[in-house]
Order: C-alpha cells, then structure tokens, then sequence
C-alpha cells in the first residue's frame, strides 16, 4: 500500500495532478447544486410574492 | 414516423429531458471512471522506455490527455451551439453553449496543470513557451474571456448572440493546439511537447486513457445538464411550466 501511494518517489506529481482532478470536478458539482438550490427558493419567493399580491 | 427534432428546442421540454438524462451520464461517468483509475494504476507497467525511461510519473498521462482531448472537444461544442443559435436564432443552443463553457475551462486549466506537474520531473520545468502549451493556455483565455463576455452583458440574448460570436472567432486556436506538437522541423520551433504517438502505445495504457476521456465527456454531460436546468428556470421564470415545476419539486 505505501509502495502504491509513494509512487516510485514522484508521489508529489502524482496525486497533485489527480487530487486537482478530483477537487475541481467536486467543487464545480457542489457548486452547480448550491445554485440550483438557490434558483429554487429564490423561485418559490418570487412566486409567493405574486401569489399573496394577487390574493390581496 | 416523422421525429420532430426542434421539440427539444423548447426549454420547457428539453428541462425535462435533462432532467432524466443527467442521472445516467453521471452514473457512466463514475463507473468509467473507476474503472480507469483501478486500469491506469494497477495494470501498468511501473517505468516505460529504455535507457531514461518515464517513471511512475508518467501515469499522469491518463488524466491528462483526458482533460486536454476534453478541453478542445468541448470548445467545438461550444462553438457548434453558438453558431446553431446565430443561424436559427433558437434559445436553448445559446443556453448549452454557456453551459458547456465553465466545465470546458476546468478541463483547459486541469490539462495545463497536470502538464506542468508532469513537465517538472520529465523535462525538468514546469513551464516553456512551447507552441502546444501556449497554444492551449490561449485556449483558456478564450473560455474565461467567453464567459467574462457573456456575463458582462446584461440582457441575455445580447449576451448570447455577442459571446457566440467571440467563441465562433475562437475556434481558430482549436486545430493550431491540434496541429502544433507536428513541428516539421525541431531546430526551427523548440517543441518540448512529445509528438503524438498513438500507435506505440502500449495497450493497457490506452485502455486506461481513452477510458477516462470517456468518462470525462459523460462527466461534461452531466454538468452541462445539470447547468442548462438552472439556467433555463432563472431564464423562464415567467412562464406557467416553471411555476408549475416549483409546485411539483416544492421550491421553498
């Protein structure tokens, strides 16, 4: 297993490349569902906004 | 039966379509990516070569031709749909072009990265005006300089007919990154960047890779969904579907 992480001694290249991989991709998904959840409320705001304006 | 292909140009359709299509894309690319991944490490030789061989560095092949490959395909992506809106003036191709460009950045920065951290044990420099890395570091200018574009702009359709434009402009980068490792003459252009040598490869090694770069484009489909969804709600906001839609998945 330690033989596996190290590597051959470039461990430092290695998993910097594929740790970036993984941030990146990670970070650009909880980004996309954070926005997605934010549109829906703001959305539904919006919406009940409307709704208690036309009810008056 | 006559299939009528611009029913899916209607955002209120097509956000229904993404909707069931993005799940798949993103189960395909975890699996192929795993799959990869257990490849590239673990049924590869440790060192390739003779007398100065790459070393287990050279693994970083697997996500980095994945990323570069994708960042070039996904610019002509972003280009196809820019020019389908210019010409048919349909809403939703400009809708995928500026979903499909912020993933396409992260692929352009994740291929110029990785090639750094893989340059600085093979050549010994993290970095070199080299034609195909220049070429690809412009490259990624032209997506941030596209979405800096698109959303200075207020009005969206503004917007989106302005930034096709520029990414319709752009594409001309996209064959000289292609074309720039087949320097003909080495002494006249100093290439560090290795010619392409698809033929000498070794097959577990390419396994691993073209596996990758497969779930890396489902990858862009699911993200490219997932944005289109949320762009098409905060565009149609004054419809009746996406009131009905926020009733349906209780918006609150």
């Amino acid at each position: 297993m330690s033989e596996f992480l190290a590597q051959g001694g470039y461990a430092f290249y290695v998993w910097s490349c594929y740790g970036m991989g993984v941030l990146l991709l990670a970070a650009e998904i909880v980004g996309l569902r954070r926005r997605r959840r934010t549109i829906l409320a703001r959305l539904g705001r919006l919406k009940r906004m409307h709704e208690a304006e036309v009810s008056k | 039966m006559k299939f009528n292909w611009f029913r899916f140009s209607s955002p209120a359709t097509f956000y229904g379509l993404a909707g069931r299509l993005a799940p798949w894309s993103a189960a395909l690319a975890l699996l192929t990516g795993a799959l990869a991944l257990y490849w590239g490490f673990f049924e590869t030789p440790d060192r390739l070569g003779g007398s100065n061989p790459q070393k287990e560095y050279y693994r970083i092949i697997f996500i980095h031709v994945a990323s570069a490959w994708l960042s070039m395909w996904l610019y002509v992506v972003l280009a196809a749909w820019s020019a389908i809106g210019l010409v048919f003036n349909t809403r939703l191709s400009y809708m995928m072009a500026v979903s499909v460009a912020p993933t396409g950045a992260i692929f352009t920065f994740l291929a110029l990265f990785t090639g750094s951290f893989w340059g600085r044990p093979s050549w010994g420099t993290w970095w070199d005006w080299d034609p195909r890395l220049t070429s690809e570091l412009i490259l990624f200018f032209l997506y941030v300089g596209y979405l800096a574009l698109h959303s200075a702009i207020d009005d969206a359709r503004r917007a989106d007919r302005a930034s096709a434009l520029l990414a319709i402009v752009g594409l001309v980068c996209v064959p000289v990154i292609f074309w720039s490792i087949n320097c003909p003459d080495p002494n006249q252009c100093a290439a560090l960047h290795q010619r392409s040598s698809m033929s000498q490869i070794d097959g577990n090694i390419l396994f691993a890779m073209l596996t990758l770069t497969f779930s890396f484009w489902m990858y862009s489909f699911y993200t490219s969904f997932h944005r289109v969804r949320n762009i098409i709600l905060l565009r149609e906001a004054d419809t009746t579907w996406v009131n009905e839609q926020l009733a349906r998945e209780g918006g609150a």
